[in-house]
């Protein structure tokens, strides 16, 4: 009732007095709020001290969000906006994915909302950094994160030119996907092609499993397995793709890594790179 | 060769036909040749391996699943003389779908591979009998139809439940499955699981081709012929209970089958409720196969549900039979 009462007053408020929990221009936000998985990372990695007040609850999932210790020490929220509004923040980043009804409403209640686009690849990946930097003044912070990311990056990327061995990309449901998504730019910069490119699934889709047995991948990457029964899980253990990885390197997607665009990817990408070299010392 | 001869030569080489086509349809787009050369072929090349465990299992299935959903159609409605009963219309099979989702998440199925058709089957069986109660033992349409909207919507919402509490975020996308069916992707050990169950099925429901055709005459007239009806019910809730038991556990609900073919198929046979036991089961196999064929066809890649394409073809064609038995004032 009180929270309610809360979220009214919030509302008269946001009526009355427009511009009252605006910051000043030039000032960084004093009390982050972020609603979104990838948000959250990116921002538990350049906030200063005691900015960053809640990250979403999936932060604090280890299935999910590869940073869930440091998210252990915030206060969670669920996305929704009566909550995010009583914690009084000053800024809420949020995903494209964030509830559009939750952005509208915490826009009317003028409370400043970041939306960050979903990135697919490097160049998304380095926006989303340097973006985070600026809406959080934290810009020096994001720089040298930058200059990391990029020396890692150029450090692991390093498959020698010429044919490639092909990966496949296979999850629940048989999905797949190319180049056009975050996992295939993985499976790219490891120096693996990728046969969602070959079947025309550049962002991805459903790939039969008939389809992936004759495309012959080299190296099977599977989705990780959830807990209790899916159909959709069925066909990880399918008698012919068992037949198909059998002597036949295969890799389970860490989901943490593979999620969101931060400089965690390249954990994933020296995973697969491990893998190809493995490939090419096989007799 | 007589007219009913040539009936079951024809119907004989159209499910023949479709199951050859059936084993040639896929997306990896391989020759005919090449692709049946492959299946007898020893060896584990990927084409073989995509041949024997993708293609076959799934043409066996959906022989296997249409034969029962046509000739549990034909057998109610000559039992219960009553051409709208159906195992999905009668929630048979929403119920025997219940009953596998029980066995699945409760980690039942994982520990026994029987254990999955064996909990379709009980939920089947639960479910011939409640209708049997319910609409009384001569199955007048109005409490048969009610019956089973009744015992479908709580067996569909039942499984919803189950799914939604699942603890895996893929679970959900299973209702669709549950109530529309699908034979994508199913293994041999799928065939291994419903066949025993199936045959089970068959082999009870075979003998009563005899007494449906006594029961033309009437209860009275069918008791004096010397059928025992008390036995002839047993036999029916297990036979039907096998057959949709073991058919939904592996494929789940496919609609509409066994109210169709029967109804096509009725006058080809002289309305002889004995003969159209196995015309329906031959037809209703021809019908699955052709429409697992066409999801491939038509949306491929993309797991369109076989019930989608059979209520298509069933819902007009129930409503025609709906105004049919209405004028005929039944």
């Amino acid at each position: 009732m009180v929270r309610r009462l809360g979220l009214v007053a919030g509302l008269l408020a946001g009526l009355i007095l427009p511009g009252f929990f605006q910051p000043a221009a030039a000032e960084p936000p004093r009390r982050v709020l972020s609603m979104n998985l990838c948000t959250d990372q990116l921002a538990m990695m350049l906030a200063a001290p005691g900015q960053l007040v809640s990250v979403s609850y999936l932060a604090q999932d280890p299935t999910a969000s590869a940073m869930a210790d440091q998210a252990a020490r915030l206060p969670v929220n669920h996305g929704l906006a009566e909550e995010i509004f009583l914690m009084r923040p000053d800024l809420v980043l949020a995903g494209a994915w964030s509830t559009p009804e939750t952005i509208r409403l915490l826009k009317r209640l003028e409370i400043p909302v970041e939306m960050f686009p979903i990135e697919t690849d490097i160049a998304g990946i380095r926006a989303n950094i340097r973006r985070m930097g600026e809406v959080l003044g934290r810009e020096a912070q994001a720089q040298a994160m930058l200059a990391r990311f990029d020396a890692d990056l150029a450090r692991l990327a390093d498959a020698p030119p010429g044919p490639r061995p092909r990966a496949a990309l296979y999850m629940a449901n048989g999905y797949s996907s190319g180049r056009d998504s975050l996992a295939g730019q993985i499976v790219d910069l490891a120096g693996f092609d990728n046969i969602a490119d070959e079947l025309g699934l550049p962002a991805g889709g459903t790939l039969a499993l008939e389809s992936l047995l004759l495309a012959d991948p080299d190296l099977l990457i599977e989705g990780r397995r959830y807990d209790g029964h899916a159909r959709a899980q069925e066909m990880l253990d399918h008698p012919a793709l068992k037949a198909l990885s059998r002597g036949r390197p295969a890799e389970v997607i860490s989901d943490p890594d593979w999620i969101c665009g931060t400089p965690f990817i390249l954990r994933a990408v020296a995973g697969l790179r491990d893998a190809r070299l493995a490939l090419r010392d096989a007799p | 060769m007589n007219r009913q001869g040539l009936l079951f030569a024809g119907l004989s080489a159209l499910v023949a036909a479709l199951f050859l086509a059936s084993l040639l349809t896929g997306p990896a787009g391989i020759g005919p040749g090449e692709s049946l050369a492959a299946l007898f072929r020893g060896g584990d090349d990927l084409l073989a391996l995509v041949m024997r465990e993708l293609r076959l299992p799934r043409a066996i299935l959906g022989l296997m699943v249409g034969a029962a959903l046509g000739m549990a159609g034909a057998v109610l409605q000559g039992f219960l003389r009553n051409p709208l009963a159906e195992p999905g219309l009668i929630g048979t099979s929403a119920s025997a779908a219940l009953g596998a989702v029980l066995a699945i998440q409760t980690g039942l199925s994982a520990a026994f591979p029987l254990g999955l058709p064996l909990a379709a089957l009980a939920g089947a069986a639960l479910s011939v009998l409640l209708v049997l109660m319910l609409a009384g033992p001569r199955g007048g349409t109005l409490a048969l139809i009610l019956a089973g909207i009744a015992i479908s919507a709580l067996a569909g919402a039942a499984t919803s439940l189950v799914l939604n509490l699942s603890p895996n975020p893929f679970a959900i996308n299973e209702i669709v499955f549950w109530m529309m069916g699908s034979l994508a992707d199913r293994s041999m050990l799928h065939v291994w699981i419903a066949a025993p169950f199936m045959l089970l099925g068959f082999a009870l429901l075979w003998p009563m081709r005899p007494a449906l055709e006594a029961l033309t005459l009437g209860e009275d007239a069918a008791a004096s012929s010397g059928v025992h009806l008390g036995r002839l019910r047993l036999m029916l809730v297990a036979g039907i209970a096998a057959l949709i038991g073991g058919a939904t556990a592996v494929a789940g609900t496919v609609g509409f089958v066994g109210l169709v073919v029967p109804h096509v198929l009725r006058r080809a046979v002289g309305a002889s409720p004995a003969r159209l036991v196995p015309a329906a089961a031959l037809g209703g196999a021809a019908t699955v196969l052709a429409a697992d064929i066409a999801v491939r066809w038509l949306a491929p890649g993309r797991d369109l549900k076989l019930g989608v394409l059979t209520a298509l073809v069933g819902a007009p064609f129930f409503l025609h039979l709906i105004l049919k038995t209405r004028r005929e004032g039944l």
